[in-house]
């Protein structure tokens, strides 16, 4: 019997998921969520639920309290009003103010917001691990194996048949024969597991702002295709004139002067994808922000090379997003698009904070 | 599974409650039931009834007591309902000792919801009423769709502090059905008493006679208006005269009836709760309390007694209260000589030795709700020992401040928090506003101004019902206002104050 408390709750779970999806462009183009990222929960901010009604304002009402303090001395806490102190009274004083979702169901609010299709995964057939099934019977095996029923059974067969079993007397002892043990057969079992590097250009000309944005958009992209893929890993890679892995926190926060070579950044990503995930067993998604400011000597025909060559082969997506700033000349995407034509290189501009949500669609619109 | 008492836990009741009837405490049937955390949490969550109709505002009460519980915040202890025989409810986790003290308090609830007069006019089968109230709104549901009916309750229920708290205690008369064919006719002038012509002018001055007209014609006006007198139960008013289909009316009125039930426990809050204090208190200590378990129950009670600056603990406040009334009687500190005594020393040590304390406080808790409680026992002296005082929020700052620690001001800062239970009053007193059956309620100003947002939400509420325009006279910011809603729009307008 499901509980009588269950429907209710979950009722008021609706509710609250609609609110979310109400408030979910807001929290789209902020980055209000992504420190409130757990292991497997984040913890959104909603507004107070709660029946309206005609009553005071706390705040106009004031109240009564008792303890020390000289006139005009604050109270501190919220002061509401009555309530029972301690561990004692029978209802709480204090609302929700955030609840608690698993980043699956982020990704579903999303995903109905934005109307992304859902992620297919590459080769679902192709990427396999070999698993252990246990299908089968073995007269031979570990005890710890044994399979309780089928051994008595068969004991209980050989009784009959040999006319030792005796109906007034039904006693079934197995002898070694008797024994069966569960076996197991292994299968290759189809898993999806994906590998995002992202790629950051931080020269001189990409500010704060730029880098929020990139923030954001990462944020999102990597809770949507999270939620597509059971082992998900993220590789960070930041350049400027040449490229370095760095890890997430160095990722969002350095800022270096200097030139933009992307080559650089894409050479690394191939020796990374070489070494570590070979493209039979991942998926793998590419992403790229920049303000397109390359440096001119070539270097924006070895970055077509590098993906043709080695990274648009092997890759879900590319996705390439150009921040705008205001030093950047912004002539890398449309260098891209004038050099380099696959179904699996998307290109997106993103202007400013609200460009975001067009632009995440843009990436993962393609439901790659 | 919840389960009756264990063999040790019914001999604890049959126990304390000796004690208790020993003591005087006169209660209804005790039937407890034991609950693990899941459990009491679930039936914590419907206000202790374990039947009640499906909304979600329970499921949300039960994330918050589960999520408080798991962190650590808060643990129910006790959990008892107005009912005869009255439930109650005991966690199956707690220590003895706790169990002892949950017992001993309840039975101090069991009396105050027996005898005191706020509960004489609930119905103490409220728990199979409330089971009716589930199985009616889960048909409607079944019938009409969950979402409809779902949004029809949240309607009523953000409408159910409009009901008239003293209602069950006062006979009105029935409002006539309007009767339309029988006109009564119009008196408009009035009635002169017999004098000679010339004692005429001093027997029947122009001025009183004037005054009189001019009543006549008020009366005359109100008689016009519908309702004739302004109508503090809104919810009976839309309950008979708005356009609501027969599930809707039923719906409303189930709202309605468990609105009534639950009022006289929110206006004897400080009362109950220090009732049921005082005497597990005084049970455990002076009968039940076993040595070893002193500590325990030191410990629990004082939890129980925690105050905070920014907090009233009725618990605390109604417990010390019936200790003082106890002591002042017994030292018969009360009466004229006693007001009237200005020596301090002698004030200090009066006491005639009347020892009429016990006598008293049982008086009080048949006969007093919150507001007359604190309006007549809260003395001068008890706010100085008790170190109370009011507080104001200090925009400024954005802090709340103690702003006076003078028993005046206490007293009156708290009783208006306890009057008509916290809640604005306001009142119908238009149906037929403008000859177009449009509605208007009125808020009785007194210094505290609506929350606002809330009160826009909840006119739309009033407008869902009636169907018709929907106003409600307040203030901001001190000025009259009149907050309207068509169905569509919300209009904030200034209005004068006659209107």
């Amino acid at each position: 019997m499901i509980k009588r408390i269950e429907r209710d709750r979950r009722r008021f779970e609706e509710i609250v998921r609609g609110k979310i999806k109400q408030d979910l462009k807001r929290h789209l183009t902020r980055g209000e969520l992504i420190g409130r990222r757990g292991k497997e929960l984040v913890s959104i901010p909603i507004p107070q639920i709660e029946l309206p009604r005609f009553r005071y304002g706390r705040r106009e009402m004031g109240g009564v309290g008792q303890g020390p303090g000289e006139v005009g001395t604050p109270i501190g806490g919220d002061g509401s009003g009555q309530g029972g102190g301690g561990q004692a009274g029978d209802a709480p004083a204090h609302h929700i103010r955030e609840v608690e979702l698993t980043i699956q169901e982020l990704a579903q609010l999303m995903g109905e917001e934005l109307e992304l299709p859902r992620i297919e995964p590459r080769g679902a057939q192709s990427l396999t691990v070999p698993k252990n099934r246990y299908v089968g019977i073995k007269p031979v095996g570990p005890e710890s194996l044994r399979s309780f029923r089928r051994t008595f059974k068969q004991a209980l067969k050989r009784q009959i048949a040999s006319g030792s079993y005796d109906v007034r007397r039904p006693q079934v002892v197995p002898i070694r024969e008797d024994m069966r043990y569960r076996s197991w057969k292994e299968e290759p079992e189809p898993v999806a597991n994906a590998v995002i590097i992202y790629m950051m250009d931080v020269s001189g000309s990409m500010g704060n702002e730029q880098k929020e944005i990139v923030r954001i958009e990462s944020f999102w992209i990597d809770t949507w295709i999270r939620a597509h893929y059971d082992g998900l890993e993220t590789r960070y890679i930041i350049h400027d004139a040449a490229a370095r892995e760095v890890d997430r926190e160095t990722f969002y926060s350095t800022r270096e002067s200097g030139g933009t070579r992307i080559s650089s950044a894409y050479q690394l990503a191939a020796e990374i994808l070489e070494r570590d995930y070979p493209a039979e067993s991942w998926n793998i998604y590419l992403f790229h922000f920049s303000d397109g400011d390359n440096w001119g000597g070539g270097d924006d025909e070895k970055c077509f090379a590098l993906l043709r060559e080695r990274l648009l082969p092997v890759a879900n997506l590319f996705g390439y997003g150009q921040v705008e700033s205001r030093y950047g000349s912004g002539q890398f995407l449309h260098a891209l698009e004038r050099n380099v034509q696959a179904d699996n290189l998307v290109l997106s501009q993103i202007e400013d904070r609200d460009a975001i949500l067009r632009s995440i669609k843009d990436f993962l619109g393609k439901g790659r | 599974m919840p389960y009756d008492l264990t063999p040790e836990l019914r001999a604890l009741q049959e126990e304390i409650e000796a004690y208790a009837r020993d003591y005087g405490l006169d209660f209804f049937e005790i039937v407890y039931q034991v609950l693990d955390w899941e459990e009491i949490n679930e039936v914590a969550a419907y206000g202790g009834y374990p039947a009640r109709y499906p909304h979600w505002r329970f499921g949300m009460e039960y994330i918050e007591l589960s999520r408080s519980y798991a962190y650590g915040l808060s643990k129910i202890y006790e959990m008892v309902i107005n009912n005869d025989p009255t439930y109650a409810y005991l966690l199956a986790a707690n220590h003895i000792v706790d169990q002892k003290l949950v017992m001993a308090h309840v039975c101090g609830h069991g009396d105050f919801f027996k005898n005191n007069f706020s509960f004489a006019y609930t119905n103490r089968k409220m728990v199979d009423e409330m089971a009716n109230h589930a199985a009616r709104v889960r048909r409607y549901m079944e019938l009409y769709g969950e979402e409809e009916v779902e949004r029809f309750l949240d309607r009523c229920l953000s409408l159910d502090n409009l009901i008239d708290y003293n209602a069950p205690h006062i006979k009105r008369p029935r409002r006539e059905p309007a009767s339309h064919d029988e006109e009564q006719p119009v008196v408009l002038e009035p009635k002169k008493l017999r004098a000679k012509p010339y004692m005429d002018e001093y027997i029947n001055p122009r001025s009183v006679l004037e005054a009189e007209r001019k009543r006549l014609q008020e009366e005359q006006q109100r008689a016009e208006r519908f309702p004739p007198r302004p109508e503090k139960d809104v919810l009976l008013f839309l309950l008979e005269h708005a356009p609501l289909k027969n599930w809707e009316r039923d719906v409303l009125g189930i709202v309605r009836e468990e609105a009534y039930y639950f009022a006289p426990q929110g206006r004897t809050k400080i009362m109950n709760e220090g009732w049921a204090s005082y005497w597990h208190s005084k049970i455990m200590t002076e009968r039940a309390l076993h040595p070893s378990e002193l500590i325990d129950y030191a410990d629990h009670h004082a939890g129980t007694m925690a105050t905070h600056p920014g907090r009233l603990n009725p618990y605390k406040l109604g417990l010390e209260l019936f200790r003082d009334i106890e002591d002042r009687w017994n030292k018969g500190r009360y009466g004229p000589d006693w007001e009237a005594c200005d020596d301090y020393r002698a004030k200090a040590e009066w006491d005639t030795g009347e020892m009429k304390g016990q006598e008293k406080i049982f008086e009080v808790r048949r006969h007093y709700n919150d507001v007359t409680f604190i309006d007549e026992f809260l003395t001068p002296d008890f706010v100085r020992k008790h170190g109370m005082f009011a507080y104001d929020y200090n925009a400024m700052t954005g802090q709340y401040v103690i702003s006076d620690r003078d028993f005046r001001a206490v007293k009156e800062k708290l009783l208006f928090m306890l009057t008509n239970y916290g809640q604005p009053w306001i009142e119908l007193v238009d149906a037929n506003y403008l000859n177009r059956g449009e509605l208007v309620l009125a808020h009785r100003y007194e210094g505290v101004p609506l929350k606002l947002d809330h009160a826009r939400e909840t006119l739309e509420n009033v407008q869902q019902l009636w169907k018709r325009p929907v106003h409600l006279e307040t203030y901001v910011d001190d000025e009259p206002v009149v907050m309207s809603f068509d169905g569509t729009e919300h209009k904030l307008e200034p209005r004068s104050e006659s209107a």
